[in-house]
């Protein structure tokens, strides 16, 4: 398949420090792409650069196959690039419907009398929420009542519903509980079948092992690692995430602990 | 956790419906306190026309700034300048007309661009520094405050100017805006027309617009509001902007009726309206409100002003009774809200 976008030798500093370091990724269409890193390794400073919300100090952003240059997060999101932030995505006073389309308002009238379409927005929001498997009676409801899964699930919809290519998803099990965690990631699954180029970023490998089909690995700014689905084994992937010889001692350490 | 998704999202009974819009709370303590008005009253005029036409007079003005503060509270912000601008359009106008003899439609247009100005200026000053606007504003008011009466002082060499009426083209506007109309025999406030109007309006925006879908946006999450691509710092201006005309507004009624105006005209009014906001169910964290809610809250507070006086208390208390009221509503729409939503936030 082909690459929905690619990150060739990308370098990002900000001042003297070097956020990120000789970075190259390639995101495949219909495929989940795992990014995978321990707190302070670059996760955020990437997800910025591929949201458009900074600009890499050196290398080449590609997206489709030419060279990208935004300006802002709304450039990425017109050129279908769409960030699900984990807790930054739905407003939890507003109803179901209204965080759909929200930015987006379909609308009807003319001049200063145009108005909101509601009952249209309200059918497609609910149409989209049950092709996601959420059957919502009222989308009405405040998206605050929803669990922290259906959340999500509310605005990886929307992403593609407003023609996500890309949808970018910034740790989205990471304050979920087990069960929502599996149907935020089945959700994921969904958008892949549906040809989306998924870039999953997580700090939990066990949840990266379940949906990806290719993982990075990102440590202290650089990749460290990357693997594809056919020949890495969980454990490999947990290992290689933690620094492979730092795990060992710390389940050393851990041992001597408790034995004393 | 449940084990499907569905079973949590009950249809919604018609109860639940009304229990969860803000403005019910209000609505209900403005029953409450018009059937006890109704008969503390000792004048029998409360709970008819002339009652009606006396505390509609009262609430008319804070109704309208009231809502346009409401919305400013929606979107997560405050404008503690919005009573002193009442007073200082009103002095622009006067002073325009005393100094010049102008045109009092061009008055009231320099007026209203003068608010419109200041108004920007706050909206652009909390959006570029992020200082709370709580602070901005209050600096704006007392700006204003002080040049309001140095002014007037200047100008009038008193503290209020006077014979507004002399101005060309006066007549038009007081019809417009100053007169009365009679329904019943009993003489009504034109105010109550336009009070009525901008709360259609406002509610129709907020309601039914993409607009008003961007102020709840702002003042609920302004973060997710950005990332969903609402323009969240000219949206904050805008309202900035609509807060100032409106009580700009309110400064040409009051400069015509009166023919003339104080220089301390307006200054501790934004309390009442932000009390209207809170008692009309406006979250003072922003993200949920009504402007149907601040007009009831408004109406609520005329009646007080008319009620005690009519039940022969002494109106001194009229202040502290207003407190209680404040504290009760907010504490009540607080709990409505909070089982109308299922417990949850």
């Amino acid at each position: 398949m082909a690459n929905a976008l690619e990150l060739r030798n990308v370098e990002k500093s900000f001042g003297s420090v070097i956020a990120l370091q000789n970075i190259n990724i390639e995101v495949e269409e219909g495929a989940v792409t795992c990014i995978l890193g321990d707190n302070g390794a670059g996760k955020s400073t990437l997800i910025k650069i591929l949201s458009g919300v900074h600009k890499p100090t050196k290398g080449e952003f590609v997206v489709a196959g030419a060279p990208a240059d935004y300006d802002s997060p709304r450039d990425a999101l017109d050129a279908g690039i769409a960030t699900v932030f984990q807790d930054l995505a739905t407003i939890p006073l507003m109803s179901v419907w209204r965080n759909f389309f929200i930015g987006n308002e379909i609308k009807k009238g003319w001049g200063p009398f145009r108005h909101l379409d509601i009952k249209t927005m309200k059918e497609i929001a609910k149409q989209q929420l049950l092709a996601m498997g959420i059957d919502l009676r009222d989308t009405n409801q405040q998206i605050g009542t929803l669990s922290g899964g259906e959340r999500q699930a509310v605005a990886i919809a929307r992403a593609e519903y407003f023609g996500a290519k890309v949808l970018i998803l910034d740790e989205p099990t990471s304050a979920l509980g087990v069960r929502q965690s599996g149907i935020v990631l089945k959700y994921l699954l969904k958008a892949k079948e549906r040809g989306v180029a998924v870039i999953f970023i997580t700090h939990n490998p066990s949840h990266a092992y379940l949906v990806g089909d290719r993982f990075f690995l990102l440590n202290r700014g650089q990749l460290l690692n990357r693997f594809e689905r056919d020949n890495v084994q969980m454990d490999e992937l947990t290992k290689a995430m933690a620094g492979g010889r730092d795990l060992e001692t710390l389940t050393q350490e851990i041992e001597a602990v408790r034995g004393r | 956790m449940s084990n499907t998704t569905d079973e949590r999202v009950r249809r919604a009974s018609v109860w639940t419906t009304v229990m969860r819009r803000p403005e019910v709370g209000a609505l209900l303590g403005a029953i409450a306190i018009f059937i006890m008005f109704s008969f503390t009253d000792t004048t029998g005029n409360f709970a008819k026309l002339g009652g009606v036409a006396g505390w509609t007079d009262v609430a008319a003005p804070i109704g309208m700034v009231g809502i346009a503060v409401a919305l400013l509270m929606i979107a997560g912000e405050f404008d503690l300048s919005s009573g002193v601008m009442v007073g200082s359009v009103g002095l622009i106008i006067g002073m325009l007309v005393e100094l010049f003899n102008m045109n009092i439609w061009l008055a009231i247009l320099i007026g209203m661009a003068f608010a419109g100005g200041v108004g920007f200026l706050n909206g652009w000053l909390v959006v570029k520094t992020k200082l709370p606007s709580f602070i901005v504003t209050l600096a704006t008011f007392f700006v204003l405050k002080g040049a309001n009466l140095a002014f007037t002082m200047m100008v009038t060499g008193s503290v209020r100017v006077t014979g507004t009426d002399q101005a060309p083209g006066f007549q038009t506007a007081f019809n417009l805006f100053g007169s009365t109309f009679n329904i019943g025999g009993v003489d009504f406030q034109i105010s109550l027309v336009w009070w009525v109007l901008i709360t259609a309006i406002a509610t129709w925006v907020l309601t039914r617009t993409a607009f008003g879908n961007w102020i709840y946006a702002a003042g609920g999450d302004a973060n997710a509001a950005r990332n969903a691509g609402v323009p969240v710092e000219r949206t904050k201006i805008a309202l900035f902007v609509t807060t100032s005309l409106t009580a700009a507004f309110v400064g040409v009624i009051f400069v015509l009726r009166l023919q003339g105006m104080q220089a301390g005209q307006g200054v501790g009014q934004e309390f009442y309206y932000i009390i209207a906001a809170a008692v009309g169910g406006t979250l003072l964290t922003g993200g949920a409100g009504s402007a149907i809610g601040a007009s009831i809250g408004a109406a609520l507070m005329g009646m007080a002003y008319i009620g005690i006086p009519f039940s022969l208390w002494n109106s001194d208390w009229t202040s502290t009774f207003l407190g209680v009221i404040l504290f009760a509503a907010v504490l009540i729409n607080n709990f409505i809200g909070k089982r109308a939503r299922g417990g949850k936030r």
